[in-house]
């Protein structure tokens, strides 16, 4: 406990040591901002009447009586009445008062959030059982590029993203920055994200979506313009031929192997739609939504089996020779 | 606890007729779950015509003859209704007998006509979203027929034994009262399956 | 009135008028009372009878449940944990949730209704007593069905609310999701068959003298939850069935590429959905009413601004089902309209949360274990009521929906709501139930563990929702800073758990060596504490005539009856709506085995038809000849009766 004082202390509103990169309580979004004074408000409003009906309720503690009193008539008569009667319309009246109150300054907050939805969305977000997949939008088809997991935006321009599924409901979820939107297959969703601080920010898939929906997790990189500008330039080339010759060796395996049915590396004729976009796969920090960091080991043990590591994924095991599970690792994560 | 005695309920009937007795409002309180879910399945109708682009999917609105001949049938069927109930809230044995006799005729009759119906639309419940939904309509309100048709034969076989008295004679208003529903809840369902506009 | 029927010959019954009391009471004991045997169990139609049936089995439900919930806590309390693995986490939530709505929640405030309404209207049974069987026994199956289902591994895993397309025919596939479906069919026929029982008992059946606003007010919640039941469950029927049928034989109801749409299943579902968690609890407000007029010994103040509470929570219930969808994309307007609606149902909450305190702080309270339960319901329910203005704000929903927080938010309506005045009433009735006591040491015992294992259970859950833990997640990773919360919560379960281990405890052992507790131990009242304690078959020796909100406390020197009712066939007095003057003596149904019969039958027709859509067509057919050997006749005095 004593080593998670700090994150109760952040939802105190206070500075934090511990890495609470998915968390409400630690804003780098403006939506995220206004929620968050949004809910401390609601909080000691609310707080503050729980608090008063609790004192009342101390108040009929002290008046116990050890042994119930004798009836009597004037018990049934309900002396006092009007005193009671005003008493209790006055708190009702307070009750709607703080109630109308609250109503309107949620209705305030709520106003950028529907203000931008006809906009265009610049980013496709697909939702899938349990990944997710990320188009970059572009003038022409050189310009758009796809990949996976991971979500990188540019420091203080408002993004638009789609959101759509290509099976079942997802809903995405990036506390530091936004509250979240369903992701329903047949219905187009949008939300809009504007990051303040640089960073990366956590989030995880909110809607029950099956076997796996504890890991499905996305990884928001929020940077500033130079280097996201760059980071886009290098995620629209193709994957660069190998030089290496076990990697070489590697990407043999890779076009040979039941892989290619299922996934893309630009460049190659490995072309498969069914699972994420590999072609640079090595720049991205994390593997399988968000299981296990990227490393040589990580990424060796997924492609032995990746359900050991996320059992039920979608992502058959493939038999690779250890020649060849070395090879194809190095070629991946040369990927960059 | 000592008791005195206010008041001597010895005089009183058996058994009533509508509103005083238990088992018309028995009755009404499986109408009103009834014609929710009646008026759910009008709610789905809707919404998935509101949430297509076009309506009905791809299919003209079937052929409405066996649904009106239906809800005509159904319409007239209201006067040997009303005259059973007075029967046999008049006890009026004879009168009963027959009328329920020629009422579940004519409940047979709506139920021959609903599968004429079936038999005439197009779309199957598998074609797509529409066809489930109209299916789904005149399923419902099939049951309801079958239902009221069954319970009507018991009633007529138990109207023509040594059991056609008394408390019966409330059973057959009870059964007549039902029968208003069903007849009701078929009126907002011929118009959503057969004329509701094209979109 | 019908002049005919009131000119027809009746037959020469003896009567309760003149009668000593000794031969009166036997007389309608042996009309009144069960035959012997197994046979006499399985035919009985006494509410009293039905409703213990049903109390003991919505207990063993809550068991169950709490099992599951006690595996939930240890394969969360530490990150990646492999207590159980994600397939089988995904039943267990599931069957959590299913199990303690569908086969806890509300039946067991429908065990304490069918039990406790009769006594309170002072009448000798509920209405239609053998539709309180065949309730019964649809029930059990349906909970059965679950559980067995559950232990074959053919357990639902597509959350309690089953979202589509995931239940649906692409992505549920196996049976589990139409066992989900199934489970509702029946346990909503028995839910509504009960809450058109209860309406009728309370309109009809009431004792001479007790106009609308002198039932008491645990009756008034009954009955407000009783046509909430009547206008809420169709929705969940409509939605499990439409599953069933796109499951079952290909229509598209909810298939978005044939003109179907996901999104009408979540209409569907929270229209019942929301009105559901005001069928908990609004039944429990009536507990809490009864617990506080008992032990602050005063008529609770503001009846009729109660009963209009009541009735106004029932009616914005139905408006609020948006709430639970603001996350799927609506639009503005209609997003705001169900802000305000979900805001505005504090007002009725908070009246009746004022009445009580002003009756407590009026009145003299004497505390006990039914009293704590109450003050811990305040301090738990007010607090989850507050996060629940949270939760009708959109951006804060957006933020929070689908979380611990939600998780956190549920459970303190819920349980704070509902199960903290269940026990308190438990306690309470349990000497009318079972002629005993329960202890008062244990109950103090319980009360403490109940209220401190709750909050460090479930008070850390907010803020785990806050730092973005989603709810059904079978585990977590060790980057998000979210394992002490879980592990403190797990050690809240566990004393949660022991403080149910010890409420179990205590009901059997008082049952069997509980002081003797006389009709009024408590001193209260209402009618049911006129009765011996337990009740005797016919409930009453005579019948009552009601002058007063609580006529135990306005009739103290003698208390007025009325005569002339048949001691020698089971009669009931029918009195008008809503002045409750005597109209009809009706007939009250014998014991039968019909409603088993039936019940059989229906459980058949229900399982089978998840395997087979002709099961539907030749069920039906099945039901309705055991639904003729049902309502025939046995005998000629029947058709007079």
């Amino acid at each position: 406990m004593i080593r998670r004082l700090p994150c109760l202390l952040v939802f105190a509103g206070a500075l934090s040591g511990c890495r609470d990169w998915q968390s409400a309580a630690n804003q780098a979004g403006a939506e995220a901002e206004r929620i968050w004074s949004l809910t401390l408000t609601f909080t000691i409003v609310l707080g503050l009447i729980w608090l008063a009906v609790m004192i009342a309720v101390a108040f009929v503690i002290r008046r116990r009586r050890r042994a119930p009193v004798s009836l009597n008539d004037a018990m049934l008569a309900d002396s006092g009445h009007r005193r009671n009667s005003w008493i209790v319309g006055s708190l009702l009246a307070a009750t709607a008062l703080t109630v109308a109150i609250l109503t309107a300054l949620s209705f305030v907050a709520q106003r950028p959030l529907f203000a931008g939805r006809a906009a265009s969305a610049g980013i496709r977000l697909i939702g899938h059982q349990w990944w997710w997949e990320v188009r970059y939008d572009g003038a022409t088809p050189s310009d758009m590029f796809t990949t996976a997991n991971e979500l990188h935006i540019p420091v203080g321009t408002p993004i638009r993203l789609s959101l759509e599924s290509a099976d079942v409901i997802h809903s995405f979820w990036v506390p530091s920055l936004a509250g979240k939107q369903d992701l329903i297959p047949g219905h187009n969703n949008s939300i809009e994200l504007l990051a303040q601080k640089p960073g990366a920010y956590r989030g995880q898939c909110a809607e029950f979506c099956g076997l796996q929906h504890a890991h499905m997790g996305l990884l928001v990189v929020a940077e500033p313009s130079e280097s996201f500008e760059k980071w886009q330039a290098a995620q629209r080339a193709a994957a660069a031929a190998p030089r290496e010759s076990d990697r070489a060796k590697g990407a043999q395996v890779f076009v040979s192997k039941p892989c290619a049915l299922c996934h893309t590396i630009r460049g190659t004729s490995a072309g498969g739609t069914v699972g994420p976009d590999l072609t640079h796969l090595g720049s991205r920090a994390y593997i399988g939504a968000d299981v296990l960091p990227l490393n040589v080991g990580s990424l060796a043990a997924w492609i032995a089996d990746p359900h050991g590591v996320k059992p039920g994924v979608n992502m058959p095991p493939v038999h690779l020779g250890a020649d060849e599970l070395s090879a194809v690792t190095a070629y991946l994560i040369g990927l960059k | 606890m000592k008791t005195r005695t206010v008041a001597d309920v010895s005089s009183l009937p058996p058994y009533g007729f509508g509103t005083s007795a238990s088992t018309w409002w028995g009755t009404l309180g499986f109408c009103a779950i009834e014609g929710t879910g009646f008026a759910l399945a009008i709610g789905m109708y809707l919404y998935l015509a509101f949430n297509n682009p076009h309506w009905p999917l791809g299919f003209s609105r079937p052929v409405h003859w066996p649904g009106t001949v239906l809800t005509i049938l159904l319409l007239l069927s209201l006067i040997p209704n009303v005259m059973v109930d007075r029967a046999a809230r008049a006890h009026d044995l004879a009168k009963v007998r027959w009328l329920l006799v020629l009422l579940t005729g004519i409940g047979i009759l709506a139920i021959a006509l609903r599968f004429v119906e079936f038999y005439m639309l197009i779309p199957r419940w598998d074609s797509n979203a529409y066809g489930s939904i109209i299916w789904f309509l005149l399923g419902l309100h099939a049951t309801h027929l079958i239902t009221d048709v069954g319970d009507s034969v018991v009633l007529t076989a138990l109207m023509f034994t040594k059991h056609g008295r008394a408390k019966r004679f409330a059973d057959v208003s009870d059964n007549a009262f039902y029968w208003y529903f069903v007849v009701a809840a078929w009126l907002p369902i011929y118009y959503l399956v057969y004329w509701f506009p094209i979109l | 009135m019908p002049r005919a029927a009131a000119a027809m010959p009746r037959p020469a019954n003896q009567r309760d008028t003149g009668l000593d009391d000794a031969e009166l009471r036997e007389r309608l004991a042996y009309t009144w009372g069960r035959r012997p045997g197994i046979i006499g169990w399985l035919t009985t139609v006494d509410h009293k009878e039905i409703g213990k049936r049903y109390l003991a089995t919505a207990f063993v439900f809550l068991a169950l449940g709490g099992l599951l919930a006690a595996i939930i806590r240890l394969q969360l309390a530490r990150p990646e944990a492999h207590v159980v693995g994600p397939d089988l986490y995904n039943q267990i939530f599931t069957v959590h949730g299913a199990n303690m709505m569908f086969l806890f929640a509300v039946p067991v405030m429908q065990a304490f209704s069918m039990y406790l309404v009769p006594l309170m209207v002072g009448t000798r049974n509920i209405a239609f007593g053998k539709v309180g069987a065949f309730s019964y026994w649809i029930y059990l199956a349906g909970g059965v069905f679950l559980w067995v289902s559950f232990v074959l591994d053919i357990g639902p895993d597509v959350g309690w609310f089953a979202y589509v397309p995931l239940s649906g025919p692409q992505y549920g596939i196996g049976k589990r999701a139409d066992v989900w479906a199934q489970m509702i069919t029946f346990t909503e026929v028995s839910s509504m068959a009960v809450a058109v029982e209860t309406i009728v008992t309370v309109f009809k059946h009431r004792a001479p003298g007790m106009t609308l606003t002198q039932i008491p007010l645990f009756v008034w919640a009954m009955l407000v939850t009783a046509f909430m039941i009547i206008f809420a469950m169709p929705a969940v029927m409509v939605a499990s069935t439409s599953l069933i049928l796109d499951r079952l034989i290909g229509t598209h109801f909810f298939n978005q590429a044939e003109g179907g749409s996901a999104i009408l299943f979540q209409h569907l579902f929270w229209f019942f959905g929301h009105p559901e968690v005001y069928i908990i609890f609004i039944p429990a407000t009536g507990m809490v009413s009864a617990i506080i007029e008992t032990f602050s010994r005063r008529p609770v103040f503001g009846h009729v601004a109660v009963i209009i509470s009541l009735v106004g929570t029932g009616m914005l219930a139905f408006g609020l089902w948006v709430h639970h969808m603001f996350a799927t994309g609506l639009p503005e307007l209609g997003a705001s309209f169900f802000t305000i609606m979900s805001m505005l149902i504090a007002i009725p909450s908070g009246l009746q949360i004022f009445c009580w305190l002003v009756t407590l702080l009026t009145g003299t309270p004497v505390i006990r274990t039914p009293l704590l339960f109450v003050f811990g319901f305040f301090f738990i329910f007010v607090l989850g009521g507050m996060t629940g203005v949270m939760v009708a704000s959109i951006p804060i929903d957006l933020q929070v929906h689908d979380t611990y927080f939600v998780v956190a938010h549920f459970h303190y309506v819920l349980i704070g709501g509902a199960v903290f005045p269940l026990i308190g009433a438990t306690y309470y009735w349990f000497p009318k139930i079972t002629g005993r006591m329960m202890s008062e040491r244990l109950g103090v015992w319980n009360f403490w563990l109940a209220f401190i294992g709750f909050n460090v259970a479930f008070f850390p859950m907010h803020i785990l929702g806050i730092l973005g833990m989603p709810r059904r997640v079978y585990t977590y990773q060790t980057d998000v800073g979210w394992d002490g919360l879980n592990l403190l919560s797990s050690a809240g379960a566990f004393i949660l758990a022991a403080s149910f281990a010890l409420f179990f405890f205590n009901m059997l052992r008082s049952a069997r060596v509980g002081p003797l507790a006389g009709p009024n131990p408590w001193g209260a009242g209402t009618l049911e504490w006129l009765a011996a304690s337990p009740p005797p078959s016919h409930n009453f020796d005579h019948i009552p005539f009601v002058t007063h909100a609580t006529p135990l406390w306005a009739e103290r020197e003698s208390l007025p009856i009325v005569t002339g009712i048949s001691v020698n066939t089971r009669e009931i007095l029918i009195t008008t709506l809503a002045d409750a003057r005597p109209e009809i003596r009706e007939a009250s149904p014998d014991s039968s085995i019909w409603p088993l019969i039936a019940a059989i039958a229906t459980t058949i027709a229900f399982i089978a038809s998840i395997f087979s859509p002709w099961a539907a067509v030749w069920g039906s057919a099945l039901i309705g000849v055991t639904l003729v050997g049902w309502f025939w006749p046995k005998s000629m005095k029947e058709d007079e009766e």
